[in-house]
């Protein structure tokens, strides 16, 4: 009864296994930390080099330019009545963030390793922050995406004003795989030599360069499996008015969900160990 | 004057694993080891490939203690100790594997001067980011801003990225944003290593007031007796991770010279256990006499060589090597390093195998114990090994030249030299 009593006193316990239900109250804590290293990386990456933010507008550009050629003009695909660059920048917009978020999330833990090893803080923190970082670059692609709307003298539907949304979802899904590549990173120091290629196999089985309406009707639900087709549906959705193919849009939220929590879990798991094996 | 830490039967196990070549565990030894096992009838075998042997190694074990409001409590032992690992577990970066703590109050933890700076930044915003990292709010960075620059004397320098700045600065800043933290407990590791001397007095000079006179509790991690014995009221010492004692500095740092260095005048480490990082490792001390035999007892009239062996991988400029004395307090006597002479006499260091070593002059040492701790480091970058004392040695005094100097013990002559200094006429002194 009196250990009991005298245990309440004590702000913090700290106990193998027992770290939970500190740990949302401390994320809430460390949100400062959360901005300052996304600043710290905004700030690194744009002050090294000119070059940084050049190759932010010209990577999207250039990627655009081949898609439009390759499958527009030499495969002919339809371009859903809308001038085939618009067709393809819309989809750039978001796999452009998820992949550089995914990449750099996927170091981000190996990267700060010397501050795992000093100091605690929630470690989501770190691949959380990344992904943010890469808000300034979907900026930048933005503007010129505007451009060539003006260009192309293209008026987007009304479903435009959705985007927000459907740039909350990408986030969502970059920071739930994030966490995951971030975790078996560290365990696993041979999975960074994968990472580039899940990210360019990726660009191929999503409709980056081409309308998922090409894909048969029978397969589509299956193809939405992958959560980054419904994410690019819903931005050709907002910007080009594409009519949304509902079940495989579903099914994308629903697995977006699951790798979101299942991202969460596996971290969180992992976290407890990061110091000992960084 | 409550109890604010409570450590009750905390241990901490590591698995070594001893097979493995690389540091890291990689996914195709991961993916191998699963498919071998899952073509293997043999269940028993499942758990681990054959061959690869792996140890528990048990950082901390049972470790109880409790620290009331306003301690300052040093932790003493050798590396390896546990001293660090129970830092760490302190301050939440690892977990324990069994026991609890439990902590009352706001904890700030200084492991490491500078974590998190980042050198493309200038010293502005990376006090804003070390200050966030080490659990403060903008706004009190914001408050305490000119405080910090104050004490750090970088004011000049605050708009200039960290990476040119000397190393000095850097540590300087870094341990400013630090020193100002408002926690109710404090725990820093051998962060005062670095930096010159004026700073390092500076920093003892902060902690003290931080724990004299404002209360706050702090735990202190430190190779320097001296400054465990001026900031402490209590000292616990760990040595194999267990506490082995715990009282006051004087007793607890008179004992650890006592048991934990040896005697024979000699250490000699294999590949495996030599102090040093991947770069510079020690292999050997030796405590020599004349004729280049090793001894523990000498004579006051005699010289004393000192002999380091040390194995070099990567060569560097910077490269310093020496050892402290110390008297039977812990106090140091003296630091000698392989370069304090002029340039033409410094001996070479190359890479591979390298014995250097150099003469306490004679008529020099008063009678008692002396300890040598080993010292290498990358000057004013980072230490590479900031060893306790290792090993001790005995000196008896026999260099009296007058009636009146016959010394048994430092209780007829006090101090730890023993100098013969002539004495004069004070006409004769201005002939």
């Amino acid at each position: 009864m009196i250990r009991s009593e005298q245990n309440e006193e004590f702000d913090l316990v700290i106990e193998g296994g027992r770290s939970g239900r500190q740990y949302w109250t401390d994320l809430w804590l460390y949100r400062e930390l959360f901005l300052f290293l996304a600043w710290r990386d905004i700030l690194v990456r744009y002050k090294q080099t000119v070059i940084g933010v050049a190759w932010s507008v010209v990577r999207p550009f250039l990627t655009m330019l081949v898609f439009t050629f390759v499958f527009g003009r030499l495969a002919k695909l339809p371009s859903e009545g809308v001038p085939y660059p618009i067709l393809v920048y819309a989809a750039m917009l978001p796999w452009q963030f998820f992949s550089t978020s995914f990449n750099d999330a996927s170091n981000s833990l190996i990267t700060n390793s010397n501050m795992l090893t000093k100091i605690y803080f929630p470690r989501m923190i770190v691949p959380a922050s990344t992904v943010i970082v890469n808000f300034i670059d979907f900026l930048i692609s933005f503007l010129i995406f505007i451009g060539l709307i003006l260009w192309y003298h293209y008026t987007p539907p009304w479903t435009i004003l959705s985007l927000p949304l459907f740039f909350i979802w990408v986030v969502l899904i970059s920071i739930g795989t994030g966490f995951y590549v971030a975790a078996v990173n560290v365990k696993y120091r041979d999975f960074k030599y994968i990472v580039p290629f899940v990210v360019q196999f990726g660009l191929y089985i999503s409709p980056v360069g081409f309308s998922s309406n090409v894909i048969p009707e029978k397969w589509r639900l299956l193809y939405s499996i992958n959560p980054i087709v419904g994410i690019i549906d819903g931005f050709r959705w907002a910007i080009i008015g594409n009519p949304l193919y509902v079940p495989g849009f579903i099914l994308s939220i629903a697995m977006t969900a699951l790798f979101l929590l299942f991202g969460i879990m596996y971290f969180r798991k992992m976290e407890r160990v990061f110091a000992d094996l960084v | 004057m409550g109890v604010v830490i409570k450590s009750e039967h905390l241990s901490k196990k590591y698995i070594i694993s001893h097979q493995q070549q690389e540091k890291y565990a990689t996914l195709r030894d991961a993916i191998a080891t699963k498919t071998k096992s899952f073509f293997k009838s043999d269940r028993r075998h499942n758990a681990e490939s054959p061959g690869a042997s792996k140890e528990e190694f048990w950082a901390l074990k049972e470790i109880n203690f409790e620290i009331t409001q306003g301690d300052t409590l040093g932790i003493i032992g050798r590396n390896g100790a546990g001293k660090s690992t129970l830092l760490k577990v302190l301050s939440r970066i690892t977990e324990p594997t069994k026991g609890r703590i439990s902590i009352k109050g706001r904890i700030a933890s200084l492991l490491e001067v500078g974590t998190g700076f980042h050198p493309e930044l200038t010293g502005r915003e990376n006090i804003f980011l070390n200050g966030a990292i080490l659990g403060m709010h903008r706004v009190e960075i914001k408050r305490k801003f000119d405080e910090i620059v104050n004490f750090s004397g970088v004011e000049k320098f605050l708009d200039t990225p960290v990476k040119r700045y000397s190393s000095g600065m850097y540590v300087r800043l870094a341990f400013a944003v630090a020193a100002h933290l408002e926690s109710e407990i404090l725990i820093v590791d051998e962060v005062l290593a670095v930096g010159d001397a004026e700073f390092q007095r500076k920093c003892l000079g902060k902690m003290q007031d931080v724990s004299q006179r404002q209360g706050r509790t702090v735990l202190f991690v430190s190779h320097n007796m001296q400054a465990i014995t001026n900031l402490c009221s209590r000292v616990i010492l760990i040595n194999k991770g267990n506490i082995i004692q715990d009282d006051v500095p004087s007793k607890v740092i008179k004992d650890y010279l006592m048991f934990e260095t040896s005697n024979e005048g000699s250490i000699f480490w294999d590949e495996s256990s030599a102090p040093g990082d991947p770069t510079v490792k020690l292999t050997a001390i030796r405590i020599l006499d004349e004729k280049n035999n090793i001894q523990n007892q000498f004579f006051s009239k005699s010289k004393i060589r000192v002999q380091l062996d040390i194995n070099i991988t990567e060569v560097s400029e910077d490269l310093v090597v020496g050892f402290d004395i110390t008297d039977e307090d812990g106090v140091v006597i003296l630091r000698t390093y392989h370069n304090d002479s002029k340039k033409e006499q410094w001996p070479s260091l190359q890479k591979g195998p390298n014995a250097i070593y150099c003469e306490i002059p004679g008529e020099f040492l008063n009678v008692g114990t002396y300890y040598i701790s080993p010292k290498i480091s990358l000057h004013c970058k980072k230490w590479i090994l900031n060893a306790d004392p290792l090993l001790s040695f005995d000196v008896e005094l026999n260099h009296g030249v007058s009636p009146f100097w016959n010394v048994l013990n430092k209780s007829n002559r006090p101090g730890s030299l023993a100098l013969i200094i002539p004495w004069k006429n004070k006409t004769e002194f201005f002939n």
